[in-house]
Order: structure tokens, then C-alpha cells, then sequence
């Protein structure tokens, strides 16, 4: 099939029609342009079709989106002094011991019997067994059942690369964006309903104060798959444990599957369940994901884990665990070795305390926030078992409320509809952030709202 | 319980050789792992029937995409036979030229860069947190000006990645199901695993030993490892590596013209895998855009992996330029950023400050000098195998020498080198049909250990 000549040049200017877009904020001056094509140059298509369920991505990442608003702000007001409560990155530095284990490790790998070259895929069994014995204590899960990775977010797109298009999947509403964007394209989704925000194929499970945050399962259509965060991003609502044991009995009950997401057990101060784990029967009809981002500030190390137990089947008996080993063995190398080294200090006795000193220095800034919301007569979700706070600005559109609040203060937050439709008239306040910023936003808020 | 058992070792087994494997006389790697050999029950993980019937089922259908692959991922594979070897053997002084593991240590103006930025992690001046899932703008600037300079690629054309195999599978994201492949015949495994994993291909042939839906472009000896373009059938995706993993094949400027304008006439995508790109002595191209026209018809992946010794340290990159578009005129690269920023979170910002240092002058210096002394390792293989009269391939242009042994089985031959010499090497059918009766031998190893294999290479085929 021949692909040159007049006809392509003249379909390739028609169709192009994206506005400019830019990178995270970590890169402000870098862009992806826009590019025009002059009247007499040929441009050249390929004739490989887009793939279709990219084309159901509305816009940008949620993330990416929040950064880019913020270089707009700040290129209309250079002299802005931007406090970031938005995309929840870690702002406090690492404690020494868990940095010295890395650079140890990395000048080990300039010596004869320090280097490493490929690791296993599934991570150092080293660590793979430290992550057993610090969080699955008693609960039966085995070193072998957990994989190393490098972050909850590229677990739960190599999940979904497990799973198949051919799934059907719930999620909270609201979510963390990447179960509902991976499930799009992996293809699950369905066509996106222009007039309710939603995804056709896409079982949402409403969470919200008039439900404790938590779907009433009795009203829940069965899915293959329910997405479950918790203590939640971006309610900060830590589930019950009887919250929790209703939710297995539910997938059992339906034969499905929960991909529990718990990477911010760590912040849990009420003795809420900290693992699926903790439920008995959850070994039979759960996976869990989790992440050292938020405990161990590595959001940019990159270090993460799955647990997939062997007692996971499909239909016809087959575990689980030995497909996702053959993605991770096929799809990914490992994390870093470097990062892995971090992830054996971290819980190590020393390393975890530091670490726990760090997290009750965020819950601070946490405590801080809501108490400056509160006074201002806001109701307040969150900010007790988890870095978030979700604050309801009722009857308005959480983008305008992120528009007013970026204006008048210089505070970048997250718009509640970017988690979901149920998201609508919530604001997400992240708590990370050095506590001098985090009092004067407080100040800043109480002032000019 | 028994299955749980098999479960375990159907883990282990599938795992690679690091875990695996106990002191063994060659890589230092797997000095790591100390794993009592009596508690190995190295058996097929069979799931015992009586088992699945009683056992909780859940009602999710297993993904038939990833039903339809044959067995584990080849360097698995080749790692569980190196373990079994060493259950018969535990004192045998087993040498690994089998899966392509770097062994030279990292130099130290590298390593000292990365402990710079390790230490900087726990100050308030030099703690980063999340990095642009893009990389970081002075790694990707340096990568740009480094690898192609004057090619017209520019810094925000190049995606910063945990490694290349990692990056082919997103790239298969991006391009999702409906899709058509072509590969070299024989390739890197990843290329067919990843196609079959995203529901591109059909089931597999037992008696072609390949998969419905993928065009399979033979390169041997006969057409000098390039296909012949005239008989291949247009597919959307073709997958190219040169210099060639496994046969070593370096393509030429004019063979990848014409690739070019095979790309263009068809509007196809390359993606070009240059992984082992330094390890070029002829004068061929190094990237497939020292070729006109190949900014709008080609995608470019690479990695540190065996530049640097970046095996385990985890860093690559993929060249999406902005002049590839797909039918509809949408930009292939706006596509692979929403991947990249949505499945993907940047790769470790300690192993890109390695990277950095990789391309300072020092950096590329010493990088060239271990590059050096794999390509002697290689020399040194290939003059064995043709002392013993043996048809040998490659290794003037990669790390890999692709050594014919006519009408013969090359997981018997790799059974065979492996039992009575300790070696272990790749079976040249784990890359595809063709590379049937043909072996991989890797070059990557520490001299006295790559002298010793060419020691009993001379023994066994004298």
C-alpha cells in the first residue's frame, strides 16, 4: 500500500488540531510543540491507525494537568511565591541511614564483588523477605508472593496487562486517576458518556461522608475487578475492618478480584487494617499494591511492591501469580538495584523509625491544614489516617474553587472532579511540604477566603 | 500442600538465575544469593487436578492473550536449565556465556556521581521528589547532543526510561491490539512476548513454531541478516536491531535506506533497537536516523544496560520524534507521553544522575574502555570457534556470537555444551524458527573466565 504524495499532505494538516501542552512542573521549559506544517512541505503519515482507546483519554494525566496550570499561573505571575498542596510529592529529605545504604551499594558496584548486574525481576529476595516479616507479619504471606517494582503506578498498569481488556472493573468514586486511565487503555472501559463523566463499561462505587466513605456492596453490579485504596487517595478515609471483611465477603461471594492499593498504610494512626491481608479469606480474592513513595519519600528513587498470593485462581484454577511473573519476567527488569538497597534500609529497625519521624512530621502539616480549613467553617474529610485532606466547597465546581484558591493565595491544590464525577464540590489539599509553607498557607487561606 | 510447593518452584523456576543459582565459580551476582540446595525441589509446575477442583476459584477469565505463550521468557528458561545443571554438578565450575549479563564493575567516575546524588537525598538543597516522567532535561539534553547531535532529534524528542524492555512493552501499549507486527526471524524475545501479550498475534503453530499474525523476516547467512524486503508482507510495526541481537548483524547504510523507504512506501513504524550500538566497529549506521526520512517513519529505543553496566542499575531511553504520526495526523509522541506519564512514573533519579555521568567526556571515555574489553572477550570467542572450523557470525559489531551447528537441535546442542563443559549459552531457536541450529555465545564475562570457556570449547570440539 503506497503512503506518499499530494492526498497525505492535505489530511495530515486537516486533522492536526492540538493545543501546546507542557511537561510536569519538575520541567518547566521543556514542551511538546505543536507542529506546524508549512503549506509546501510534504509531511509524511504512517498508515498505522491510532490506537482507538487512547483516543478516549479526554485530556492530559491529572497530574500533568495541575503542573501545567501552575507554569500558567506562574508565567502570568512571575513573582508569585507558589506553596504546592497539589500533586502529593514528598518534600522532606531522606534520613541518612537509608541514603548511606544506597550510596554504599553504589560504590560497592565499582568493585569486583560489588557489582550486580541483572537482578531477579522480582526483586533481592532480601528484601522481598524484609517486606514479609515488616508487613505481612502473621498473615501468611510469603516472600515468593511478592514482587519488587518501581512504584504502584506501573504495578497497576502491568496488572492491567495482566488482567486483559477482557475484564470488567469497579472503582471508587473518587479514585486515584491511574485505575481508571490504565483500565482505558487496556481497553475495559467503554466509551466515555460526555454527560455523566463516566466510562460506560466502568462500574463507579460512590464514596462520601453520607456513606462513610464506603459503597454500600448491596447496590454494587458484579465486576471481575474492584480497585479499593485505602486509607484512600484522595478521601484520606482509612476503611474499617469492617468495612474491609464486608468487601471480601463480597468478592467472594462474586468471585472477583480486589486490587487493593495501600500505599499509605504507613500514615494509619487509628489501628484501622493496614493490609487487605488482615482479612481472613483475603489471601483467596485479593492483590495488594503497594509503594516506599510516601513512606520513604522515594517518589522519585522508585521503589514499590505487589503482592499476589498463590492461593489467587482464575476460572479454571490457574494462579494468578504465575501469569504476573511472566509479565514481570517479559514486560520489566526489575527496579534498580540502588533503589532496592534504599528499600532494605528503610525497614530496617533504625531506618523505619526515621521514617516513621518523617510521616509524623507530614500528619502535622496535615493536622495544621485542617485546622485552618475548619476555622474558616469548612467541612473536613481525611487528614487523620492519610496526607490528604477533602475539603467540600458545596454547590461549587472544584475546578473553579482550584481556580479562585490558585488566584487569590498562590496555593496549587487538586480539583476533586479530577478524581471522578463524585469528586465534584471537593477540593484535595495534599499535606506534604516544608512546615514553614504549610503555616503560612494556612495563614493564607484563613486571609483571603 | 503439595501445589503450593510446585507453585513455589514454578516461581523460582521462571525466576533468573541470581535467584537461583547457588556460588557458582563465574558472576560475582550470584555470590548474593545463598538458597540451601536441598530445599529446591526444581519440578514443572503442573497444578494437580485434584487440587483445582477443590481449591477457591474466582470467577475471572485468565487473560487468553497470555495463555497463548508457549513457555516462560527464553533467559528464564536458560537460567532454570543452568540451576538444574547445578543440582547435578554442585561442584562443577559453571561459566555463564548464555544470558547477556554485564560483569565489569561500573567506573568510578560514574558510581561516585551516583553516590553524590544518593548523599544529596538527604539534604533540603539536593532532596528531589517526583522527576518529570520524561527524565530529566539535563540527561535528556545530554543524550540528545551526545547520540545525535546533528541528526535533528531534539531533547524533547527522547523519553527517559528504566531500560529498553521495559520501553518496548509500553510501546506496545501505545500501539494496542489491533496492530500488526513484524520481526527479525531471529530477534529478542521481548518483541513476540510483548506482541502476543497485548493481543496482537493468533495462537501459536506448533509445526512452524511460530505465531498467527506476525511476519517473520528470516535473516541468515544466505541474505547476509537483512530480510529480503521484496517478500515481506506490509505490517503497521516493524521491529529492527542493529547491531543484532542474537546473530550480532550490523545493518548498512544501505540497507537501511532501504528499510526507510520500505517503512515509507508501506506507512509502517520502525522501532529500531540500537541497544548495543557502541559496540559498532564498522563504519554502519548508529541510529536509524543517520537515515533522510527516518524521523517520520521510525521510533528509537536504547539503554545504558551494556554501555555502563546498567544491567541492574535500570536506565534507557526511547527517540519518539515529533515527526511521527499515525493515519489520522495524530503525533505518535503526544500518545506515548500520556503512556509514559499514566503507567510509568520516570526512571530512578539516582540512576539518571549516573547517566549523566555516563556522557560527561570522563564518563564516555570509560564507558568506551569497557565496551573495549567485551569486544576483546569477543574476539577472543570468535577466533576459538574458528580454529575449531566452525561457521561463525557477528561479533565484530556486538557482544554476541552467533555460532551454525548444521542440522542440528540447539537446545541439544546447549544441553550438550552445557553438560560436558559447564558452559552455558543461549539455544539460537529461543530467538525464532531461524535461529534454529544455530547458538548465541555472549561475550560478557571476566577474561580468565571467557579463556577458560574457549579452554573447553577446544576440549569438547578438538
Amino acid at each position: 500500500m503506497k503512503a506518499g504524495g499530494l492526498s497525505w499532505w492535505i489530511r495530515c494538516f486537516v486533522c492536526f488540531q492540538e493545543p501546546p501542552r507542557k511537561n510536569s512542573a519538575a520541567n518547566p521549559q521543556t514542551e511538546m510543540v505543536p507542529v506546524v506544517y508549512l503549506v509546501t512541505q510534504s509531511i509524511h503519515c504512517s498508515n498505522v491507525p491510532r490506537n482507538v482507546n487512547l483516543e478516549k483519554l479526554r485530556s492530559g494525566y491529572l497530574f500533568p494537568e495541575i503542573s501545567r496550570h501552575e507554569t500558567e499561573h506562574l508565567q502570568k505571575n512571575p513573582d508569585a511565591r507558589l506553596i504546592r498542596l497539589g500533586i502529593g510529592d514528598t518534600t522532606q529529605p531522606i534520613p541518612d541511614t537509608i541514603t548511606q545504604a544506597m550510596a554504599e551499594h553504589v560504590r560497592g558496584l565499582s568493585t569486583i564483588q560489588g557489582y550486580r548486574g541483572y537482578g531477579a525481576e522480582q526483586g533481592n529476595m532480601e528484601l522481598r523477605k524484609a517486606i514479609a516479616g515488616k508487613f505481612y507479619q502473621d498473615m501468611g504471606i510469603k516472600a515468593n508472593e511478592i514482587f519488587v517494582s518501581d512504584g504502584a503506578q506501573c504495578d497497576i498498569s502491568r496488572l492491567q496487562l495482566l488482567l486483559g481488556p477482557n475484564v470488567t472493573v469497579a472503582v471508587q468514586d473518587p479514585s486515584f486517576p491511574a485505575y481508571i486511565d490504565s483500565s482505558v487503555i487496556v481497553g475495559q472501559a467503554g466509551e466515555l458518556e460526555e454527560k455523566t463523566g463516566k466510562y460506560r463499561n466502568i462500574i463507579y462505587m460512590n464514596c462520601g461522608p453520607e456513606n462513610n466513605f464506603f459503597p454500600d456492596v448491596s447496590t454494587i453490579p458484579r465486576t471481575d475487578v474492584i480497585f479499593f485504596c485505602s486509607p484512600n487517595n484522595p478521601t484520606g478515609h482509612a476503611a474499617s475492618r469492617e468495612q474491609l471483611k464486608q468487601l471480601v465477603e463480597f468478592a467472594k461471594a462474586n468471585g472477583l478480584i480486589i486490587v487493593y492499593d495501600s500505599a499509605y498504610a504507613t500514615y494509619i494512626r487509628d489501628g484501622s487494617p493496614r493490609s487487605i491481608f488482615e482479612i481472613p479469606g483475603a489471601q483467596e480474592v485479593a492483590i495488594e499494591v503497594s509503594s516506599f513513595s510516601k513512606f520513604a519519600g522515594f517518589t522519585g528513587v522508585r521503589l514499590g511492591w505487589t503482592v499476589v498470593p498463590e492461593d489467587l485462581r482464575y476460572s479454571n484454577g490457574f494462579p494468578v501469580i504465575k501469569d504476573f511473573n511472566r509479565i514481570v519476567c517479559t514486560c520489566f527488569n526489575g527496579a534498580s538495584n540502588i533503589a532496592q538497597a534504599g528499600g532494605l534500609a528503610c525497614l530496617s529497625t533504625d531506618g523505619y523509625q526515621a521514617l516513621r519521624n518523617v510521616i509524623d512530621y507530614y500528619m502535622e502539616n496535615a493536622k495544621i491544614l485542617v485546622d485552618g480549613f475548619e476555622s474558616l467553617g469548612l467541612k473536613v474529610y481525611g487528614g487523620k489516617n492519610a496526607p490528604y485532606m477533602w475539603v467540600h466547597f458545596p454547590g461549587l465546581s472544584s475546578w473553579n474553587v482550584f481556580s479562585e484558591i490558585l488566584k487569590k493565595t498562590n496555593i496549587v491544590t487538586v480539583p476533586g472532579r479530577g478524581f471522578g464525577p463524585a469528586g465534584e464540590e471537593y477540593i484535595r489539599i495534599s499535606a506534604f511540604g516544608p512546615r514553614q509553607q504549610i503555616l503560612e498557607a494556612s495563614r493564607r487561606l484563613k486571609f483571603y477566603l | 500442600m503439595s501445589l503450593m510447593n510446585n507453585l513455589s518452584t514454578s516461581t523460582i523456576s521462571s525466576s533468573s538465575s541470581a535467584f537461583l543459582a547457588p556460588i557458582s565459580f563465574d558472576s560475582s551476582r550470584t555470590q548474593s544469593v545463598a538458597f540451601p540446595l536441598k530445599n529446591i525441589n526444581v519440578v514443572k509446575c503442573i497444578t494437580n487436578p485434584q487440587e483445582q477442583q477443590t481449591a477457591y476459584k474466582t470467577k475471572v477469565s485468565r487473560n487468553a492473550n497470555i495463555a497463548k505463550l508457549q513457555a516462560g521468557y527464553l533467559f528464564p528458561e536458560v537460567a532454570r536449565r543452568r540451576a538444574v545443571h547445578l543440582l547435578k554438578y554442585p561442584n562443577a565450575q559453571v561459566i555463564s556465556l548464555g544470558i547477556g549479563d554485564t560483569t565489569e564493575p561500573i567506573p568510578d567516575v560514574i558510581t561516585s556521581a551516583m553516590a553524590e546524588r544518593s548523599h544529596g537525598l538527604s539534604t533540603l538543597e539536593g532532596y528531589s521528589g517526583y522527576g518529570a516522567e520524561q527524565g530529566e532535561k539535563a540527561l535528556r539534553s545530554a543524550l540528545a547532543s551526545t547520540f545525535y547531535g546533528n541528526l535533528g532529534i531534539e531533547e524533547d524528542d527522547i523519553f527517559v526510561s528504566d531500560g529498553a524492555k521495559c520501553d518496548i512493552s509500553r510501546l506496545q501499549v501505545v500501539f494496542g491490539s489491533n496492530v500488526t507486527m513484524a520481526v527479525q526471524d531471529p530477534s529478542y524475545p521481548a518483541y513476540v512476548d510483548s506482541s502476543v501479550i497485548m493481543g496482537q498475534t493468533g495462537q501459536f503453530q506448533k509445526d512452524v513454531e511460530k505465531f498467527a499474525n506476525i511476519e517473520y523476516m528470516r535473516c541468515t547467512p544466505e541474505n547476509g541478516f537483512f530480510p529480503d524486503l521484496s517478500t515481506v508482507v506490509r505490517t503497521d510495526i516493524i521491529f529492527f536491531c542493529s547491531p543484532n541481537n542474537p546473530t550480532g548483524a550490523a545493518a548498512t547504510r544501505e540497507q537501511l535506506t532501504r528499510l526507510v523507504q520500505f517503512a515509507k512506501d508501506n506507512g509502517s513504524i520502525i522501532v529500531y533497537d540500537s541497544a548495543y550500538a557502541l559496540y559498532m566497529s564498522d563504519d554502519n549506521p548508529r541510529s536509524i536516523f543517520e537515515i533522510p526520512g527516518a524521523k517520520e517513519v521510525a521510533i528509537e529505543t536504547a539503554s545504558f544496560s551494556k554501555y555502563a553496566g546498567f544491567t541492574g542499575v535500570r536506565l534507557g531511553w526511547t527517540v519518539v520524534p515529533k515527526q511521527l504520526l499515525f493515519s489520522d495526523g495524530f503525533p505518535v509522541a503526544k500518545d506515548f507521553n500520556r503512556i509514559v506519564c499514566t503507567c510509568f512514573n520516570g526512571a530512578c533519579n539516582i540512576s539518571q544522575a549516573g547517566g549523566l555521568a555516563c556522557l560527561s567526556p570522563e564518563g564516555l571515555e570509560a564507558m568506551q574502555e569497557v565496551i573495549g574489553f567485551y569486544k576483546e572477550n569477543t574476539k577472543i570467542i570468535v577466533e576459538t570457534f574458528n580454529s575449531l572450523g566452525f561457521k561463525v557470525y557477528g561479533g565484530q559489531n556486538a557482544p554476541y556470537v552467533w555460532v551454525h551447528f548444521p542440522s542440528r537441535s540447539s537446545w541439544d546442542v546447549f544441553s550438550e555444551i552445557l553438560e560436558k563443559t559447564h558452559i552455558v549459552t543461549t539455544p539460537g531457536s529461543g530467538f525464532g524458527p531461524s535461529g534454529e541450529g544455530f547458538i548465541r555465545v555472549s561475550a560478557f564475562g571476566h577474561r580468565e573466565n571467557v579463556l577458560e570457556a574457549c579452554r573447553r570449547f577446544k576440549q569438547l570440539y578438538k
